[in-house]
């Protein structure tokens, strides 16, 4: 399989939203994996572990949330989530729709713009300067 | 200070924006992709269906490996028009991969594009390319389990060729479980059985080829 592939595209890919958003150092990556989908959730995390040392993600946590198969029957209404990838509706036979279970994506990246907490207030350092975005 | 950004973001995206733009430059040019496991006949079963339809039709093909210009070498000695695609190591082909070999074909001098993917039947079913069909490749040889264990590429594919029938006799082969099995994955799928090497078979999925250049060339006009 392909996981180092894909666990670079998420790299380039969260690396420039990233810098767009000015931050400096990802701390949290979330994809979210269908059961179906051939990337294998302990080979993306190997892959990320191989490639985010030396890099703006070096440390980050990867969360991988694994969706199950679901399947919907257009016959009797019936929604079933089953364990290995199945055809028919588990309740009456007929050939069941999948409905969840091929996803493959980046939900949401965290991570740290270096900047002081504003709403630490008095606490932090003062912004003597007045250099902070969006002052006056 | 901490961050939060949602991407919602595809991870195959790129690829899939590259193979929209693939689809368009193909808007006239019907495209066949072929998947299957390693040295279960995909060049042979081209080399004897370029012989049947290069009187009929101008053939190209983007030859997918990851290393090696053996099968382009055999193609073109076919009379096709041929692009080697190495991909070094990598498991598929991708949507960047075929959009540069179709810079170096003649796409308006062609009726009918192949592209031979990676020996693989895991990884190609992923990947969008742009083609208008996938055909998955299976061999008699390889055993009659592949579509359960495979079945994205089934599900996929508009089309499943069973090729190498002329070893039937020597497996345990069960061609009619091998249908229904492909049937319970994809009912609205074509089979064809062939033998590219007694030629068993070539008839019929060569009929399909050549109803699928006429249907596309009606459509676009």
């Amino acid at each position: 399989m392909h996981e180092i592939g894909l666990i670079q595209t998420v790299i380039d890919e969260v690396g420039r939203a990233a810098r767009e958003n000015n931050i400096k150092r990802v701390t949290k990556v979330r994809l979210v994996v269908g059961r179906m989908n051939g990337a294998i959730p302990d080979a993306l995390e190997f892959a990320f572990s191989v490639l985010s040392p030396e890099t703006m993600f070096e440390g980050a946590e990867l969360e991988i949330e694994s969706v199950p198969v679901r399947l919907r029957c257009p016959r009797c209404g019936a929604e079933s989530v089953v364990e290995e990838l199945a055809y028919f509706c588990p309740e009456c036979g007929a050939r069941a729709e999948i409905v969840s279970g091929q996803e493959l994506y980046i939900d949401y990246f965290e991570g740290d713009d270096g900047k002081e907490d504003a709403r630490e207030g008095s606490d932090g350092p003062e912004d003597t300067a007045g250099q902070r975005a969006g002052g006056p | 200070m901490p961050v939060k950004v949602v991407m919602a973001q595809k991870i195959l995206r790129a690829n899939e924006q590259v193979a929209r733009e693939n689809r368009e430059r193909l808007n006239r040019l019907p495209t066949v992709n072929l998947i299957s496991s390693p040295g279960a006949g995909k060049t042979t079963l081209l080399e004897k269906t370029i012989q049947s339809l290069r009187g009929e039709f101008n053939i190209g093909v983007v030859e997918g490996d990851i290393y090696t210009t053996r099968d382009a070498e055999r193609i073109a000695g076919q009379g096709a028009e041929v692009v080697q695609v190495n991909t070094a190591g990598l498991c598929h082909l991708d949507a960047n991969m075929v959009g540069r070999a179709l810079d170096q074909l003649e796409l308006d001098g062609l009726d009918l594009l192949f592209i031979e993917n990676v020996g693989n039947l895991v990884c190609p079913a992923e990947f969008d390319l742009g083609e208008d069909y996938k055909v998955a490749l299976l061999s008699v040889a390889e055993g009659g389990d592949k579509p359960e264990k495979y079945p994205l590429v089934f599900r996929e594919s508009q089309a499943v060729v069973i090729n190498k029938s002329d070893l039937l006799p020597y497996t345990d082969f069960d061609m009619n479980k091998v249908r229904e099995e492909i049937r319970t994955i994809n009912p609205d799928t074509r089979i064809f059985v062939t033998s590219a090497t007694t030629g068993e078979g070539l008839e019929a999925w060569c009929a399909w080829l050549g109803d699928i250049v006429r249907r596309k060339r009606s459509a676009t006009g």
